[in-house]
């Protein structure tokens, strides 16, 4: 695993340390490897950090301990309780508060010499040409593949390095990705896993503390590329098991197949966000939470008969749930035959807040559920409108 | 079972140790990500008997006969490996190999991962 070339250093040294910045920096300083060419390195630096999110914090808060001289964040969502758990740069009174603008604060608190540029905008195909272009380096800690696929093919195509960082769980995934040097996101995964097969944090839940280390190594790769130092995780994947308490690591390499990247995409489509038959399913077959008591009522009375399936995660159905409905996690639906014991039966769908249930609806219907419905907004909007003292999340 | 399959899902070089605790030396380890372990009844490591020497691809039928729900998430209808899983033998990425053709013997591991996008 040695045989990675040596990388040049990417930024130039910037002006000499003050005062106040040598003590600062002392501890750095001292070490042969970064010293005062290093740090002037640091000083220079402009990196770009897409979410403030997970991966963002540990990330934002050591760049700037570290003296980067410019960072960048990228994130147009606001701060929620249920991110105090592993987001660690917002406090709880920033919840409410955009988290580019709460991440600022903390980044201004631990290292006023750090100048913060905040783009509060969802990045996508018309601007992250334009945004990536005032930054050396980006640090993906973004939580859906299509803006994973977006980075990277925008890192490409204007020749920077991006560190990529992915979690799951207890598990994450960590590379450095530089199609100029070697090989990209797609020469690892040319394709993203069909909607909807993967859950996402918000569906399948993450552990506090994993996104600290991953987030670490994030910023220890970007300051080795940023002051030429060591040997970075270009060509290599790390991936961390946090219940096994393993690292390993595998080679990657460029896919001599792979077709150059000279352009930008549609990335919700090359994803699949929601596949088009779901969204029509969703738009036709829809009833509200209101109607759903109606059902469950006249159900009760035996003036109703269908069954109501939670497609959510047990984790989920655990937090939360509506009387009278049986758990079908959605991934079970979609690989088959999870619906089979309900043949004849008239289908009732929901999920968190609709999106998932429209995809099991859609399933329902291909597989001959013709008066199958699902439930808009919902147990979200069940908590909401008709129980409000259960908890949401 | 699970801390001791946990602690024989040893590094790529450590090879001489993934068959003996078991006895069985004839055998492949499988080594699952979290996601696809969720169908495998939650085990992220499978020992797989095999006779000798065999291919990837044979190492995924043994796999999928068991597990079929599995199958169909690392191997599409035409059999072909998806894109957004990749298969190492001993840490090297059978893409770089002969992909599915790639031999693997008993004592060696498969070791499987899949694309996740939290952060």
């Amino acid at each position: 695993m040695s045989s990675q070339q040596q990388l040049p250093p990417l930024v130039e040294p910037g002006a000499d340390l003050t005062v106040d910045e040598i003590e600062r920096y002392s501890r750095h300083l001292i070490i042969p490897e970064v010293g005062m060419t290093g740090q002037r390195r640091l000083k220079n630096a402009r990196v770009l950090v897409i979410g403030a999110g997970g991966l963002g914090s540990p990330a934002l808060l050591y760049l700037a301990a570290a003296g980067v001289g410019t960072i960048g964040i990228v994130d147009d969502d606001v701060v929620d309780t249920s991110n105090l758990q592993r987001q660690v740069i917002h406090g709880v009174d920033d919840v409410g508060r955009l988290k580019a603008e709460s991440a600022r604060d903390a980044v201004a608190r631990l290292n006023p010499l750090v100048d913060v540029v905040l783009h509060v905008v969802r990045l996508d195909s018309t601007n992250a040409l334009d945004i990536f272009s005032g930054y050396d380096l980006i640090l993906d800690g973004t939580d859906n593949f299509a803006t994973r696929y977006l980075v990277n093919d925008a890192a490409a195509i204007l020749g920077k390095p991006y560190v990529w960082g992915s979690i799951y769980r207890f598990d994450g995934q960590i590379s450095v990705f530089w199609d100029k040097y070697g090989p990209n996101y797609r020469d690892l995964y040319p394709e993203a896993p069909p909607p909807g097969s993967v859950p996402s944090c918000a569906e399948g839940g993450v552990l506090g503390m994993l996104p600290a280390s991953v987030g670490s190594v994030m910023v220890t790769e970007a300051i080795k590329l940023i002051t030429g130092t060591g040997e970075t995780l270009l060509g290599r994947l790390m991936i961390y098991d946090s219940l096994a308490m393993r690292w390993r690591e595998v080679r990657v390499r460029k896919d001599p197949d792979a077709e150059p990247i000279t352009h930008l995409v549609d990335y919700e489509a090359f994803c699949g966000i929601l596949p088009a038959d779901a969204a029509d399913a969703a738009d036709s077959a829809a009833i509200s939470v209101r109607e759903l008591a109606g059902m469950l009522e006249a159900r009760g009375r035996g003036d109703d008969d269908f069954e109501l399936i939670d497609v959510r995660e047990p984790g989920e159905y655990e937090i939360v749930n509506i009387p009278g409905s049986v758990l079908v996690p959605k991934a079970k639906i979609i690989d088959g035959d999870a619906l089979a014991r309900f043949s004849g039966r008239k289908l009732v769908f929901h999920c968190k807040s609709g999106a998932r249930s429209a995809e099991a609806l859609a399933v329902a219907q291909r597989a001959g559920f013709d008066s199958a419905v699902h439930v808009d907004g919902g147990v979200a909007a069940w908590v909401e409108e008709i129980e409000p003292a259960k908890p949401s999340y | 079972m699970t801390d001791r399959a946990m602690s024989a899902a040893s590094s790529p070089g450590d090879v001489a140790g993934t068959g003996s605790e078991t006895g069985t030396g004839q055998s492949v380890s499988v080594v699952l990500p979290p996601v696809l372990a969720a169908l495998a009844g939650d085990r992220k490591l499978l020992r797989l008997p095999v006779p000798d020497m065999t291919t990837v691809a044979a190492v995924l039928d043994l796999l999928g006969r068991d597990n079929p729900v599995l199958d169909r998430r690392i191997r599409d209808e035409t059999r072909a490996v998806r894109r957004h899983v990749n298969l190492f033998v001993e840490g090297e990425d059978v893409r770089d190999l002969d992909g599915v053709s790639t031999e693997i013997r008993p004592g060696q591991e498969l070791f499987i991962i899949q694309s996740v996008a939290g952060g």
